[in-house]
Parts: structure tokens; sequence; C-alpha cells
């Protein structure tokens, strides 16, 4: 470890932006871990594909939140070389894919995750695509169309799992208690997305709230699942406050670059 | 003076229509038979300088062959003495399979991978949110079979070996697939 971490100037822009990025980037990054360990190999394909678009769709978000940033920060630098403070991913993201009896992948949690994320993303791409910012609302004409796909592909796992085996049905309850009490994050309103929603920038995160409620509830019918009651806590991954997991992702993640600083494919 | 400035403004114009020959020769890395022109990224050649300016739209956003693809038109530009070359990336509007042109759509049906059908419904061109069927096997529309023709396919699997593609398989002559996604 002897690269020095960087500084970033958290201007409620770059906030913005980052909280983007970086969701994007660390559930990218846990998709990842599938490789190679998916049940099938066409879902292996499917989940290192999804992954493939959220860390592209992380690049330019990042490139974009340094160009408004100012200090000359470059997409590599924001995603390596960060301390852990500095993220602004939901906590959603950084969960692992842990199930309820200790496997340290499973299934169930992953495609659930999946389609609640995609949910969300895809309505907050929609929205983006009328950003003030016109290199935002270029990656959001473009990131939506990715949305959609991964938003069907992994509704459909919901809907076959939660309405499926005796087994499937009971892991994607126990993925739902788990994760559930972690989306009221993602569409809480504080004063980095007042001030985007003032400038134009992109939509209050709570204005999405109601869109995403309908159509997880209709999901979740589909899928023979109850939706689960709401809950007291709050996470808080987007002010930079994180669980214990998100150390060991970024310990993972930054590990070449801060022994090889500057390496290059 | 005026016979020169003519003179410029033709090499100008000839050094433009020189590169745009040049990039149909520039073939995408992971789908070797279309070049970069028959897929539809290459939205303007300008003359820039005494070079080239080409600006080039990407497909999807973490498609690895991105960053290979420009290079290689940088090269094969470079090569034909038409350079120096500059690449301008242009996000929007966002690329669309609609933009692959008909020679492309045949090159993919000879090379074994059925070609997108229309990306752009008429809710969508128009900006609004598409309604999405949540309901489990989604029924995607029929897609014919590249080598025998049959409309009597299945899909295997959503995704496929690159990002812009998913895997069929024919019912009729048995043999599996690829199909160029629409988006």
């Amino acid at each position: 470890m002897t690269t020095p971490s960087i500084q970033v100037e958290l201007s409620p822009s770059v906030q913005y932006l980052l909280r983007l990025g970086d969701t994007a980037l660390i559930l990218g990054q846990r998709l990842g871990e599938w490789c190679g360990h998916a049940p099938v190999l066409e879902e292996d394909i499917a989940l290192a594909n999804i992954a493939l678009d959220l860390i592209g769709q992380a690049r330019t978000l990042l490139t974009r939140a340094g160009e408004l940033e100012g200090q000359g920060h470059d997409e590599d630098q924001l995603a390596f070389l960060r301390e852990e403070r500095d993220y602004r991913n939901a906590t959603i993201v950084e969960l692992p894919h842990s199930g309820a009896a200790g496997e340290s992948r499973d299934f169930a949690f992953t495609v659930l995750r999946n389609a609640m994320m995609a949910t969300w993303f895809r309505l907050m791409w929609e929205r983006l695509r009328e950003s003030s910012d016109a290199e935002l609302a270029a990656i959001a004409g473009k990131a939506v169309k990715e949305a959609r796909y991964h938003q069907q592909h992994s509704a459909d796992w919901v809907v076959r799992l939660g309405d499926g085996t005796d087994e499937s049905a009971r892991r994607m309850r126990a993925a739902l208690d788990t994760l559930w009490r972690y989306a009221p994050e993602l569409f809480e309103s504080d004063a980095v997305d007042a001030s985007a929603a003032a400038n134009g920038l992109g939509p209050r995160w709570d204005s999405l709230r109601e869109p995403w409620l309908a159509e997880m509830r209709e999901l979740l019918a589909d899928a023979n699942l109850d939706v689960p009651a709401d809950s007291a806590f709050r996470s808080t991954g987007k002010t930079g406050v994180h669980t214990e997991h998100m150390g060991y992702i970024l310990a993972d993640m930054q590990h070449l670059q801060r022994a090889y600083p500057g390496g290059v494919w | 003076m005026i016979d020169m400035d003519t003179a410029v403004i033709e090499s100008a114009s000839a050094r433009v229509q020189r590169a745009w020959q040049v990039l149909h020769t520039v073939l995408d890395p992971e789908v070797p038979v279309l070049s970069v022109c028959d897929l539809g990224i290459v939205r303007d050649v300008l003359a820039a300088g005494d070079g080239v300016e080409v600006v080039l739209t990407p497909t999807y956003s973490g498609c690895p062959a991105t960053e290979v693809i420009e290079q290689a038109v940088i090269d094969a530009i470079d090569a034909a003495g038409l350079g120096p070359t500059r690449i301008t990336v242009q996000r929007a509007p966002a690329w669309t399979t609609d933009w692959i042109s008909d020679e492309g759509r045949r090159k993919l049906r000879e090379y074994g991978i059925a070609p997108p059908a229309c990306a752009s419904q008429p809710s969508r061109a128009a900006g609004a949110s598409a309604p999405i069927r949540l309901v489990a096997r989604t029924k995607a529309p029929a897609i014919e079979c590249p080598r025998c023709g049959s409309a009597t396919t299945e899909r295997l699997s959503a995704f496929g070996s690159t990002a812009c593609k998913a895997l069929y398989r024919c019912l009729a002559c048995r043999e599996p697939f690829e199909h160029f996604k629409p988006i």
C-alpha cells in the first residue's frame, strides 16, 4: 500500500454523481464475484454482462464527477484511490451475496437485489435523460436501455424463484427480508439531491419512491411474495458511512493500484 | 489565391472521402465481418488541420471493444497517410441497433448471427418510459434462424459471448446461433 489516497472536493453536484457512479461501481464489483460460480453457465454470462454494463456506466459517471470537481481526478483515481468514507454508494449494493443459511453466495439474494436495483436505475436514468448537464443526459440515454434489459432479466428470475419450489421460495423470502430494509435509503432526499434538483442536474431521490414501489409490488405479487412491512432501520452508505463489508470490497478493488501505482493493462 | 483555396478545400474533402473508404475496412473485433461503418458507430468524419477527426458513438457503456476500435480507427487512417487522426466520442443520441446498415445485417446473417429487429418502438422513440412486463418467461418475438430461415427458434440465454448478443437455437435445423439484441 504505497499510493496515497486522493482527497475529493465534495460539492453537492460531485456528491450526486459519486452516489450514482459508486452505486453502479460497487454493484458491478459484487456481481463480478459470481464469475465462474453461477448455478448455470447462462447465468454466469448474464451476471458478468450486467456487471460489465454497470462498470461501464460507473466509468462514465466517475469521469464526469472528476470533470465537475475540476481537480484533475480521472475515473481510475476516483475508483481506486479514495478512502472508504469518500465512497457514496447506497449500502444495499455493498452487502455480500450471503444466504440465510450462511452460504457465501445465494443466487436468490443476487437476483432480488438486481431486480430492485435495475428497477431503481431504470427509473433514475429515465429522469436523468432530462438532466441540465448534457453529458449526464447522454450517459443516461445509453444506460437506460441497458437497465431495461437488466430489469427484465432479473425480474424474470424473481418470479421463477419466488413462485417456484418450496426451497426457492424460502430463499427468496429470506432475501427479501434481508434486502427490503435497505431500500429506503434509495428514496431519501437530503441537501445533495435538493441541490441537484434545483440546478436541474437530476431528480430528488424521494421522487422515485412511488413509481419504484408500484413496480416492485407488481413484481412481488407475480412472484407470490409478500411485500415486507416497513422498518425504522436506515442505512447511510450514500453519506459515506458504510457497513463492515465495504472495507473488504475496497481492499479487493484497490489492491493492484495501491501496490503498483498507475499500473495499466 | 482563389485557386489555392479551392485546392485546399478539395484536398480536405478528398481526405474525408478517403477516410470513409478506410473506415469501411476497419472491423469490429468482436463481430469481425462488420465494419465500424456497417455497425453505425461512425457518426461523422471531418477534416481537422492536416488530418481528420472521426466522431464515434459507443455501443454499450461497458463494451470492452470500444478502446480497441478507437485505436484500430487511428491506426488504419494513419497507415493510409491521412492522419493525424483525432477521435471524438459523441454519446448523444445513444447508439441503437437501428443504425446497423442493411449491408451489415446481410453480413451478420451470413456470419451466422441473427440481425436485430427494429428497436425504436413508438413509445420509446417519443422518450416515454417503456412499460416492462414483469411476467415470468416473457415471450420474445420470433427470431429467424440465420442458417435455415426457420422462425421456430428458442432463446437459450438472454446474454451471450458479448454484451450485444443473446444465444438461441433453431428447432428446425437444430443449430445454435447468436442474435444481435435490438437496443
